[in-house]
């Protein structure tokens, strides 16, 4: 990737930053188009796997973006996607958490929280469908990935079971060749 | 949903240091396989008493509507109120930087031994999961549009229409945020404006 190009990818992460309402992981269909379908840095399954592997780790989800930066560009990629999506969202929620807090039943940010709450919502479902697209489409895996998806789905509105698991039982799945 | 802080007796405490706030959140986030939200809520307000039941969830609710991921959010919350802009970087530096060097090693190993069938099965059956759990975590807060003031349907559509555009038309985000998000921030505006008239 030239210097131009990783100027470009730390750019777009900043935009990301502030547009990632509901958490950076509501932005991932837009790093997806910008990555993958634009810029060609990933490919569908390098996308997906990166996502996976965060998953799989502990730490916050965010860092997914770390490792689409390492997947894009190595180490450099990692330090621009990361400190791109983190720079803005801190110095803006630092200063807005204390300038809000004051202001917290006042009709504009009322109107802020409750109009965006809906984006959120839509945007979280968008991900999860990005997420699950590349699986589904392949015939092979159709059906065993939508098996783990609704399984996971049930078990996480109706027990209060640790992710931790369904992510083992969702490597077991993959290790078996269910999915 | 109120939750009676009188219910837990033990008085709140605080971290003494930057130094025990630093490695509270490293600990926390250690232990957050497919999320820090329920670890942070049980290290946080049960283990170690620093928030009570009802300040969590009040700077969760602030720290959703912000940009950025809500736990880096509430991290710099917390370690703001605490020590101010020192305690911020403290707390997100806590959160961000084991994990960090885990994950990446993670990535370097993957690359490896991607071309294995084994690690490539496992991470495919891992990435189906993680589809699922995000959309259950957008099904479980689907509830939350019976309390938005613009009323359970437009909320609603609004979550559709946007879901669409981004998943369906692959849209660029900025302009669904500017453009519907902003629509809808208008019309939560006039729905406030008609719910503080008295209506009987």
């Amino acid at each position: 990737m030239t210097g131009a190009e990783l100027l470009g990818l730390f750019g777009h992460f900043l935009l990301l930053s502030l547009l990632a309402v509901g958490g950076a992981i509501t932005t991932a269909p837009d790093m997806h188009r910008y990555m993958v379908t634009e810029q060609h840095w990933l490919t569908d399954a390098q996308f997906t796997s990166s996502i996976a592997i965060a998953q799989a780790a502990p730490g916050p989800n965010l860092l997914f973006v770390a490792v689409l930066g390492w997947n894009a560009a190595g180490p450099v990629g990692a330090f621009a996607t990361t400190a791109g999506i983190l720079l803005p969202s801190t110095v803006l929620s630092l200063w807005a958490t204390r300038w809000g807090s004051q202001r917290r039943e006042t009709r504009f940010v009322r109107s802020f929280t409750n109009g965006l709450t809906p984006l959120t919502l839509g945007l979280l479902l968008a991900t999860g469908w990005i997420l699950a697209e590349p699986y589904v489409r392949v015939p092979q895996y159709r059906w065993g990935a939508l098996g783990l998806i609704a399984i996971t789905v049930l078990v996480m509105l109706r027990t209060k079971a640790s992710p931790m698991w369904l992510v083992a039982l969702g490597a077991l799945a993959g290790v078996l060749g269910i999915v | 949903m109120s939750v009676p802080a009188s219910s837990e007796s033990t008085p709140l405490a605080a971290p003494a240091t930057l130094r025990e706030l630093f490695f509270a959140f490293n600990r926390l986030s250690l232990q957050g396989f497919g999320g820090v939200l329920p670890v942070a809520q049980r290290e946080l307000v049960e283990r170690r008493r620093w928030l009570d039941k009802q300040q969590f969830v009040e700077m969760l609710a602030v720290s959703q509507v912000l940009p950025g991921p809500n736990v880096v959010n509430l991290a710099l919350m917390f370690g703001d109120r605490c020590f101010g802009l020192r305690g911020a970087i403290t707390a997100l530096a806590g959160m961000m930087l084991a994990p960090l060097v885990v994950v990446l090693m993670l990535t370097a190993l993957y690359g490896q031994y991607s071309h294995h069938p084994l690690v490539s099965g496992a991470l495919r059956g891992m990435g189906a999961v993680a589809a699922g759990l995000v959309v259950s975590t957008a099904l479980k807060l689907l509830a939350t549009v019976r309390h938005n003031p613009m009323g359970r349907w437009l909320a609603l559509g609004f979550a559709a229409l946007t879901f669409v555009s981004v998943a369906l038309l692959r849209l660029p985000l900025v302009w669904v945020v500017v453009g519907l998000g902003s629509l809808a921030m208008a019309v939560a505006w006039y729905c406030l404006g008609r719910t503080e008239e008295p209506s009987q």
